[in-house]
């Protein structure tokens, strides 16, 4: 019997030794995938226009001498700061939009049964399943009757129509992990229905909330068509439409200037990630009952 | 403080009637226990008493005010979740002190509450940690404490110690009664655990399909069972049921178990069920009722020894089960650890029909 100790051990070892080769190889084949379209932005935006019209060069590195000047360019001569602006606005002001009424909704949905809650909770995920490229023509409707045509606020009405269904989704799940007791501890501590939202139901389900707000945050950044779609002037315009509709002069493609705003416009996105991802993975609600 | 009277109390649920008229009166700080299998209601009523559950019918007083309408906060309880349910962003201060926050008594009166209950608990060092850092023992202290700082006129407990391993459970046992002889403090206790009821109650309530089956004193519901509901729910291992036959010999009136011994019943006895000589009935006896033949302990001598076949034994240190076969029934015994029985031997054992309790098969009311 001593002996099968001293013969599954190392085997044991070299078992997890070539799970742990295996499982880096595939890691390094994924980060090489994805990482390859931002390093090619990279070193684009780094090249000068000669370079990079330049058939025969090497396009992995650049070879004629980096050059900053397509972010100068950029940031002092165009109109991407504008764009910036009206971008982060309109984020702040959805996102803000968006958690308040997803988090409401959700509280209200899973936990104050009331009549056809369980149906509505399913019909708010369905709005959530029609393609925004059915809706924009419709949309397109409502908004011009507003008169939000060609400005930023048209995106701040209707981008909540994408993000509202899908966070409230997700809060309703987050939400409904909390088990019930912790309610009726509140309610017999004396807390009203804002109080146990504010105090117990809101910290105890924060992963799910950043999640939501992280969801809210990509999609205000990164919409394409409603821009496209409801919005013409230069000064209106957000990062994703502004930066290739001026970079874009008919058929001639600034790609430096192109990549550059490209690397920009996702710089936030990434920080945000980067800062938020802990939270995803804190477990804040362990402990509050047994298991 | 205060007394808690519960009258012809009823909760349906849908179609389901989960509490079917409940009276009891419990007068203040009288610790009750509601005790009886999952599902017979007794959370319910315990629920309904906080106000987490809407009254079907009937009224519920708290210190002589109908409450049915009032919310649980304006009841002046404080309840004890058998999963704890601490707020777990929340240190143990602030998981204590939550209620009082929200009732906006001074900062400096919530440091003495949550100090003193803290203290009486031996959680004091506990104050700054979060409940994932405790064990289900602390966090069970922890959730004690929320309901002592409170100091409600009501305790209400739904099974606290379920979640708790044995050895703990048994130190929380104590605890709790501790506590209960501390504060004096009315309290309401939930559990499906017999041990739990018969060692902390002053009463217990034994519930069974959304009705009182009794309510008495431990030892009251152990030793004089109303129903055969109680008598089989109460005691560990369960009392043997078997049929009996009650006839007339000699002068005496006995008991002729179904391929049993014939017990003689006490006088006493004789005379209630002098009405049903002839009749088929029911027999109860615990298993302590039925010893070894050599054993010291007094009572022998009004025994009845029989002749059994040994099934099963499950020596326990202190005692000995023995499973054996009367008929087509298996009984239970408890004996001495001076004999040594083994399975399959056949040995004599001794009923003691002083502790015989005759059930009638219509009504399932001991006699």
């Amino acid at each position: 019997m001593t002996a099968i100790p001293f013969k599954t051990a190392p085997s044991l070892r070299s078992n997890r030794r070539w799970a742990l080769i295996a499982a880096y190889a595939c890691l390094g084949i994924f980060v090489v995938f994805f990482l390859f379209p931002p390093y090619y932005m990279l070193v684009t935006s780094l090249k000068t226009n000669a370079e990079i019209a330049e058939l025969a060069s090497n396009p992995w590195i650049v070879t004629d001498g980096v050059t900053f000047g397509h972010y100068e360019h950029l940031l002092t001569e165009s109109s991407f700061p504008r764009f910036f602006l009206n971008t982060t606005i309109v984020t702040v002001i959805v996102v803000a939009i968006t958690m308040v009424i997803s988090v409401l909704a959700a509280y209200s949905l899973a936990r104050l049964r009331f009549w056809g809650s369980g149906v509505l909770a399913t019909g708010v995920f369905l709005t959530y399943l029609v393609p925004d490229t059915l809706l924009f023509i419709p949309l397109f409707k409502i908004v011009g009757w507003l008169g939000l045509l060609d400005t930023y606020w048209s995106l701040v009405l209707v981008y909540p129509t994408l993000t509202v269904p899908f966070c409230t989704w997700i809060m309703i799940g987050y939400f409904g992990s909390i088990p019930r007791e912790l309610d009726e501890a509140a309610l017999i501590d004396g807390a009203n229905h804002l109080q146990m939202l504010l105090k117990v139901f809101i910290p105890v389900a924060l992963p799910g909330l950043i999640a939501a707000t992280i969801f809210a945050f990509t999609v205000a950044w990164a919409n394409f068509l409603y821009p496209l779609a409801y919005i013409y002037s230069e000064s209106e315009m957000v990062l994703t439409v502004g930066t290739v509709t001026t970079l874009i002069k008919g058929d001639v493609f600034h790609w430096g200037g192109l990549m550059a705003g490209a690397l920009l416009a996702a710089a936030p996105p990434v920080i945000l990630y980067a800062f938020l991802m802990d939270y995803y993975i804190a477990g804040l609600t362990s402990g509050a009952t047994k298991g | 403080m205060a007394d808690v009277t519960l009258q012809n109390l009823v909760k349906t649920f849908d179609t389901v009637e989960a509490v079917r008229g409940i009276d009891l009166s419990i007068p203040n700080n009288e610790f009750v226990v509601l005790v009886g299998p999952s599902g017979c209601g007794k959370s319910t009523v315990l629920r309904m008493i906080a106000g987490l559950e809407d009254v079907t019918g009937g009224d519920i007083r708290i210190a002589d005010e109908r409450v049915n309408d009032v919310p649980p906060k304006d009841r002046n309880i404080a309840m004890v979740f058998q999963n704890y349910a601490l707020y777990p962003h929340m240190t143990v201060a602030q998981n204590m002190s939550f209620g009082l926050r929200l009732r906006k008594v001074a900062k400096s009166e919530i440091r003495d509450k949550v100090q003193r209950a803290a203290d009486i608990l031996g959680i004091a060092e506990l104050l700054d940690r979060r409940p994932r850092e405790l064990s289900g023992g602390q966090r069970q202290r922890v959730a004690m404490g929320r309901a002592i700082v409170r100091d409600p006129e009501v305790f209400l407990f739904d099974e606290p110690l379920s979640n708790l391993d044995a050895k703990l459970r048994g130190q929380m046992r104590i605890e709790i009664q501790r506590l209960h002889q501390q504060l004096r403090t009315t309290t309401i206790y939930v559990t499906h655990d017999q041990v739990e009821a018969m060692t902390l109650a002053d009463r217990v309530v034994v519930m069974n399909a959304g009705r009182i089956e009794q309510a008495g004193t431990p030892d009251e519901v152990y030793h004089r069972p109303r129903t055969r509901f109680v008598a089989g729910f109460m005691g560990s291992p369960a009392m043997n049921f078997l049929d009996c036959q009650i006839t007339e010999a000699n002068g005496s009136t006995v008991a002729r178990l179904a391929a049993g011994p014939a017990l003689p019943l006490p006088a006493e006895q004789a005379a209630r069920v002098r009405n049903h000589i002839g009749r088929k009935l029911v027999a109860g006896l615990r298993p302590e009722n039925i010893r070894e033949a050599a054993s010291h302990d007094g009572a022998n001598s009004s025994g009845v020894p029989h002749d059994v076949s040994i099934d099963i034994v499950e020596p326990l240190g202190r005692e000995t089960i023995v499973y054996f076969r009367l008929g087509d029934a298996t009984l239970c015994a408890r004996v001495g650890t001076e004999v040594h029985p083994r399975a399959g031997e056949q040995t004599s054992l001794v009923f003691h029909p002083d502790r015989l309790h005759l059930i009638d098969p219509e009504t399932d009311l001991v006699l």
